[in-house]
């Protein structure tokens, strides 16, 4: 962002800074008070801030959020601290989110081992085990397939884990429930690859792995890799964020978000599955007893009201929108239902987005309050009829110590003051 | 001719009727094949991945012994001393807390296979370094960790042979949910 010499005009150019641009403006101001005009006033009393009176600042290259929304940040979890500072979750603030996609800087991150700076020309995918022809694809070749677009939820099975501590964590709803986040995503179905490379009949898994330094690998059902499984490379109009993956991801629609693998480098058909680490030692539910129930891939049927939700407080009585987000990884939603009296009595929220299986819906309901005590609540009810647990049927499904698959209805209660709490109901 | 013609109709009607069931349609059109051949040779140096049958592992061996100096060399900086744990995870020990609210999820109360502790060392460790033990190394520190579990005796080597057949306390622990139990 060099100005070019023997560049006269008065005017900033928008090959300029930012900063020769507020530099001039300064002036501007400065001139303007000299001959007896105050900034942010108009000699005829003409109403106007003082950034109407300014000229504003000039292009970038790349937008940002306004500097004022500076706050509206991911919540990081690092359980190792600075000894692996990659290792852990970023969520997604949710609670200061409105509609259905999720911004892809704010999109929320599970990753093992840190996010590799992977150069997109040196990368290849391997493609091979029981398969005619093993194949390897650049990302160049991928990129040069017919792309397929959809918008889908990613969740991580231990999103809302939080939700399990013995005492309800006041905090901000995205730091209990936003490992989650949906977006636009466009690749390759992955059975155009399978197809290519000649799939044998015996092949029943896919073994998929990242090109992080932990190499996260799972294994995958062939059933879902010819369904719905996309080569992703692209999130949101552009090419995925080095977060999420890039170049190229694999995308396993409503499933766990730990097998939708980042940074994909290989796939291996195989007759059985690897018995990966993160399919044995984590990734799998306790059940009471101790036992464990593995592959339980598909996300069950949530939602959760963000606003208003915990940490936040209702400035006077009066009416509000309850909103929130609900998805199911079986296929569409059919209905949400929100509750302001703590699960007593229910009422049909109204639905956008409900048209798309395995993506986020946007629920709304209107609330008139009174200035008492209240528990909000939501419930959605999936297109196969699955319907979100309340938290005590839920937790007498596991152990007292499983941190995956919560999809149990969450609780916010609303104070006489006000004030929106994480309760337990 | 006639047969690899009908073999060849045969699959396209898999493909086609496949695309057709698919909840992920494709693309319009015949997609280009870009893929390029791979040989053998490529394809052993990616193929990290080991499953329960050993299937892949390579040659060479460790013994516990061995595998004790790898560890303090490698390992103990961050899974402590004898796998005590801390900072990082805990390798020994848990044994009987699944059932509880704090259930402790280690190589000796939780992990099914010892394969994939081959397999994750490989792949994974040192988290500085991935990729940099000896397929020795590996085998060695494998054999130490099964050992602080009381898995394996003192004298024990592992191998390509020996660790596939290694029985895991946890071995019975689990219940596989695919296909999905139905509604």
């Amino acid at each position: 962002m060099k100005s070019r010499k023997g560049d006269a005009s008065p005017m900033p150019q928008a090959s300029r800074g930012r900063r020769d641009f507020l530099t001039q403006g300064a002036a501007l101001v400065t001139g303007a008070a000299s001959v007896g005009i105050a900034a942010g006033a108009s000699a005829q009393g003409l109403a106007g801030q003082p950034w109407e009176r300014v000229y504003g600042a000039g292009f970038t290259g790349y937008g940002q959020p306004s500097r004022f929304e500076q706050p509206v940040m991911r919540h990081i979890g690092r359980p190792y601290g600075d000894l692996a500072p990659g290792t852990g979750a970023s969520l997604a603030p949710i609670e200061t989110l409105e509609g259905i996609i999720t911004p892809s800087g704010l999109h929320n991150i599970r990753s093992h081992s840190g996010t590799p700076d992977i150069d997109p020309k040196e990368h290849q995918l391997l493609l091979h085990g029981l398969v005619a022809r093993p194949l390897k694809f650049s990302v160049e070749a991928l990129s040069s397939y017919p792309m397929t677009t959809r918008i889908y939820f990613l969740e991580c099975s231990g999103n809302s884990n939080r939700a399990l501590a013995p005492q309800p964590a006041q905090v901000p709803a995205g730091a209990i429930h936003g490992n989650m986040a949906c977006s636009e995503w466009t690749g390759v179905p992955l059975r155009v690859l399978l197809q290519e490379a000649g799939l044998r009949p015996e092949a029943k898994w896919l073994l998929a792995e990242g090109a992080d330094s932990a190499h996260m690998s799972r294994s995958i059902p062939v059933e879902k890799a010819l369904d719905d499984a996309l080569i992703a490379l692209y999130q949101n109009g552009e090419r995925l964020r080095p977060e999420q993956g890039y170049p190229v991801r694999l995308l396993l629609p409503g499933w766990e978000g730990n097998m939708s693998v980042k940074w994909l480098r290989r796939l291996k058909a195989t007759e059985e599955p690897t018995h990966t680490k993160d399919e044995t030692s984590k990734y799998t539910d306790l059940q009471p007893g101790g036992r464990a129930l593995q592959f339980t891939f598909e996300m069950g049927v949530k939602s959760v009201i963000t606003k208003p939700s915990s940490t936040m407080k209702l400035p006077r009585s009066g009416t509000y929108e309850i909103t929130g987000l609900a998805w199911s990884g079986a296929g569409r939603i059919r209905r949400v239902e929100v509750s302001t009296n703590g699960g007593a009595t229910w009422n049909d929220a109204a639905l956008t987005g409900e048209e798309r299986p395995k993506a986020l819906v946007r629920f709304r309901f209107p609330w008139e309050w009174s200035g008492k005590e209240a528990v909000l609540q939501s419930r959605a009810t999936d297109e196969k009829g699955q319907v979100q647990p309340a938290r005590k049927a839920w937790l007498a499904q596991y152990s007292p110590g499983n941190i995956y698959h919560n999809n149990s209805i969450a609780s916010w209660s609303v104070g006489a003051d006000g004030s929106v709490k994480n309760v337990y109901v | 001719m006639y047969t690899s013609e009908r073999n060849a109709i045969v699959i396209a009607i898999g493909a086609a009727a496949l695309a057709a069931c698919a909840s992920l349609p494709s693309a319009p059109g015949k997609p280009p094949a870009l893929g390029t051949a791979v040989s053998a040779e490529e394809i052993a140096r990616f193929d990290i991945s080991i499953p329960p049958s050993g299937a892949g592992l390579p040659a060479g061996s460790g013994t516990v012994k061995q595998g004790a100096q790898v560890y303090a060399a490698k390992c103990l900086a961050c899974h402590g001393e004898k796998g005590a744990g801390k900072p990082a995870d805990a390798l020994v020990g848990g044994i009987g807390s699944l059932a509880t609210p704090k259930p402790v999820r280690t190589v000796g109360s939780y992990w099914p296979y010892a394969t994939t502790l081959f397999d994750y060392t490989r792949r994974a460790m040192p988290i500085t370094n991935p990729l940099s033990l000896t397929d020795d190394e590996v085998y060695a520190v494998s054999a130490y960790v099964l050992f602080l579990n009381g898995i394996i005796g003192e004298d024990a080597v592992m191998n390509a042979q020996t660790l596939p057949r290694v029985k895991m306390p946890n071995r019975d622990g689990f219940i596989s949910d695919w296909p999905p139990r139905k509604l």
